[in-house]
């Protein structure tokens, strides 16, 4: 591999075999290829990488460290502007965020900069525990915040917090830390023992977690604040599903994304009877929407023993959100996309789903979102046969918010109103991630829950 | 960790009383709530409404029936033992007033006469509700259905309240009236002194119910207990059609206006893993080396 030209494939498993298996798809660099694709980053004086990257990692220096074959400093330059690195080098979309601006990637391939990071975070992980790198104690007593949720917001944000020198209690609705790490995103992405490793280090370095803490019903923001917080993040997420509004929605064998993707991620379906919560293993399942979390729950289908999984999307390919590597990988172990194909209704017998209804679509002029709109070509609606459709169209804000923010002012669509810095109509409460911005990706709120961190941080000392 | 379970009771051959400690919940819950809980770290999320609670002394309690693979496990824990999870309270407390926003300081709104049906282990829920109406200024009354004697919970509590009647009936007739419960809730409508019902039991009881009251055109209201995971409105399983729209029971209920709910959608939707759960009980049946 002399070529710099190229960047180093990432290593993974067999398509066929991945398929059926929720083990991690890709293996991460060895040791020779790491230090071989470190070495095609040409060192900008100025990196431009670095501005593509929500969270400011330092991206050069990482990348030098591992040339000048110090892991640990390499570790330790990422750790002090990303709390998840073994998580962001797995999900990050580095496509259109770093890897978009690295200065190799105008003539060449981009360097591999996700892929880099994975390898230092999983060198890292690897260590006995005391080795770690870890975050900064806090030194002085600091001030009390309240986290409410455990998502990428919410974990950025305790981190940088307590790396700040403040006591930090993080507040989760379920049983187990990461919000959409734990319940979304499946084991073959991103394996659990990654995230709850990336826990245990905030443990360790002083963050509490409370669990199984709807906050909205035991708590508020008010009473947090009366109760000796000096300030209340909410890095909630946009965790209410959306449906299509169709017909036949409620049949059995018709799941939201966010439901199928918890069973199986969160409660662990894929191991029933082993674990106790079931899932309804379709045979032929369609999946609509074109987004990474459409690609997941395809994909976990496959992985449920589905015999053919077809994502149904109103668009092309081309214009798909989500990311191409999910979609390579999707289409590489079995799942079919159906293009410009509108669902129209879902049919069903006793109760049950047993089709989907769906018109062949054309795209005709950009929308206000500048993506050219699907307009039905006017041919005849078909059905296309299946007993298990999963919806993942999109999400909303929980309706919790407002019980749980107290006054603090919220969007129509029920969102909350919060600047750059996540600082609300409410000066003690802040916001960041998704039930600010709507459904976005984990980086994005990563960085909102660090600049909320700072913003907090100026307003307390 | 976990929550500590304080006193285990057998009302009869299938159906349990638990009481678990949980204090910061038990100053939080009202009536027509509920909580959701895992046994063991294996363990299936399962919602159960509130039958009692005690902010003073830090406990929440419930009734169950024994019908699958958790609620099994339930029935073979010990008091002094740990169930890993008990998140809550989640949803809204039960209100009176159809169509008015739940509010913290006013649950229950007072009614001139408000009728509370609980058919089954739905009488658990059915008490706490007629008690805080009572506490409201409701004059309430209570009809409690099972299928025989042994199966009615609650009797001595109920009888306790400072209810306007309580009325026992039996499909065998062992206890109380013979018969189901809207014989005595159609005679109540009929007689024109019923303002408001709330009801709560198994699907098809509730549905007749809610028919025999739109009758009368009597403001109803069904607690409703859909299948759940998170419980916090992020999954959407519980969802139901609700006057043509799709309500959540989590985050929108449990309660709803028991005269636009779909019924035969939420019976249909309840059954939708029977097979599954037929197959954990049974493995756990025949694993767990007490039910030889």
């Amino acid at each position: 591999m002399s070529d710099i030209q190229a960047r180093h494939p990432m290593p993974e498993r067999d398509a066929k075999e991945r398929a059926r298996s929720f083990e991690e798809v890709t293996l991460g660099y060895d040791d020779q290829t790491a230090l071989a694709e470190a070495n095609r980053c040409m060192q900008c004086k100025r990196p431009p990488c670095e501005k593509g990257c929500p969270v400011s990692v330092r991206i050069r220096d990482f990348i030098g460290q591992i040339v000048a074959g110090d892991l640990d400093e390499s570790v330790r330059l990422l750790k002090e502007r990303n709390a998840l690195p073994a998580v962001c080098g797995r999900v990050c979309p580095q496509e259109s965020q770093c890897e978009a601006k690295c200065v190799m990637g105008h003539k060449y391939e981009p360097v591999a900069i996700g892929r880099l990071e994975r390898y230092v975070a999983d060198w890292d992980r690897a260590r006995p525990v005391e080795e770690r790198s870890s975050l900064d104690r806090p030194s002085a007593e600091g001030a009390r915040v309240a986290v409410v949720g455990s998502g990428p917001a919410g974990l950025a944000c305790a981190g940088e917090l307590t790396q700040l020198g403040h006591q930090v209690t993080v507040y989760e609705a379920l049983h187990a830390g990461g919000g959409v790490l734990a319940y979304g995103i499946p084991e073959f992405r991103l394996p659990k023992t990654i995230l709850n490793e990336e826990i245990a280090a905030l443990e360790r370095a002083g963050v509490t977690f409370k669990y199984n803490e709807v906050v909205g019903r035991i708590t508020n923001a008010d009473e947090l604040l009366d109760s000796g917080f000096d300030a209340v993040f909410f890095g909630t997420g946009a965790g209410l599903p959306t449906f299509l509004g169709i017909e036949g929605e409620n049949y059995n064998g018709v799941y939201s994304a966010n439901e199928y993707l918890t069973r199986i991620n969160l409660m662990k379906a894929y191991r029933f009877p082993v674990y106790d919560t079931p899932i309804w293993e379709g045979h032929s399942v369609v999946v609509i929407g074109g987004g990474n979390v459409a690609m997941d729950a395809a994909r976990c289908a496959l992985r449920m023993r589905a015999d053919k999984v077809t994502i149904v999307y109103r668009r092309t390919i081309d214009e798909m959100p989500a990311r191409n590597e999910e979609i390579e990988h999707a289409i590489e172990e079995g799942v079919q996309i159906k293009e410009l194909c509108g669902p129209l209704k879902i049919e069903g017998r006793q109760g049950w789903c047993t089709g989907l209804e769906v018109q062949q679509m054309k795209l005709a002029e950009p929308d206000e979102s500048g993506r050219r709109r699907p307009v039905t070509d006017g041919s005849k609606p078909f059905v296309i046969d299946c007993d298990t459709i999963i919806t993942a169209v999109g999400t909303g804000a929980n309706p919790l918010t407002a019980d749980a923010t107290c006054g603090v002012e919220l969007n129509k669509w029920g969102y909350v109103v919060a600047d750059e810095d996540g600082r609300t109509s409410d000066p003690r409460i802040f916001a960041g991630g998704d039930i600010v911005t709507g459904a976005a990706t984990v980086i994005l709120a990563m960085g909102a829950g660090k600049r909320a961190a700072q913003a907090i941080h100026a307003d307390l000392t | 960790m976990g929550y500590r379970i304080l006193d285990k009771k057998q009302l009869s051959g299938s159906v349990f009383e638990m009481t678990i400690a949980a204090p910061e919940i038990a100053r939080k819950a009202h009536a027509g709530q509920f909580f959701i809980l895992r046994v063991n770290d294996c363990g299936e999320r399962i919602p159960f409404t509130f039958s009692d609670w005690n902010a003073e002394e830090g406990w929440i309690r419930y009734i169950f029936m024994r019908v699958g693979k958790t609620t099994h496990l339930l029935e073979d824990t010990r008091a002094g033992e740990d169930i890993v999870d008990v998140a809550g309270p989640m949803g809204h407390p039960t209100a009176m007033q159809i169509g008015k926003r739940w509010t913290a300081d006013k649950t229950i709104a007072a009614d001139d006469h408000l009728v509370v049906v609980g058919g089954g282990v739905g009488t658990a829920v059915a008490y706490p509700v007629a008690r805080a109406a009572i506490e409201a200024g409701s004059k309430v009354t209570v009809i409690t259905g099972a299928r025989t004697e042994e199966l009615l919970i609650l009797r001595e509590e109920l009888e306790a309240l400072d209810l306007h009647e309580l009325i026992i009936v039996t499909d065998d007739g062992s206890a109380g009236r013979e018969g189901l419960v809207t014989e005595p809730l159609r005679e109540l409508c009929a007689s024109g002194e019923v303002d408001r019902v709330f009801v709560v039991g198994p699907g098809i009881m509730m549905k007749f119910c809610a028919a025999t009251t739109a009758e009368y055109h009597i403001p109803t209201l069904a607690s409703l207990n859909p299948i759940m995971v998170d419980g916090t409105g992020m999954c959407g399983a519980c969802r139901i059609q609700v006057g043509g729209e799709t309500k959540f029971g989590c985050v929108d209920g449990p309660d709803f206006d028991a005269h636009v709910v779909d019924w035969e959608e939420l019976m249909t939707r309840q059954r939708v893993y029977a097979e599954q759960e037929r197959l954990a009980d049974g493995e756990y049946m025949r694993t767990c080396g007490c039910h030889e």
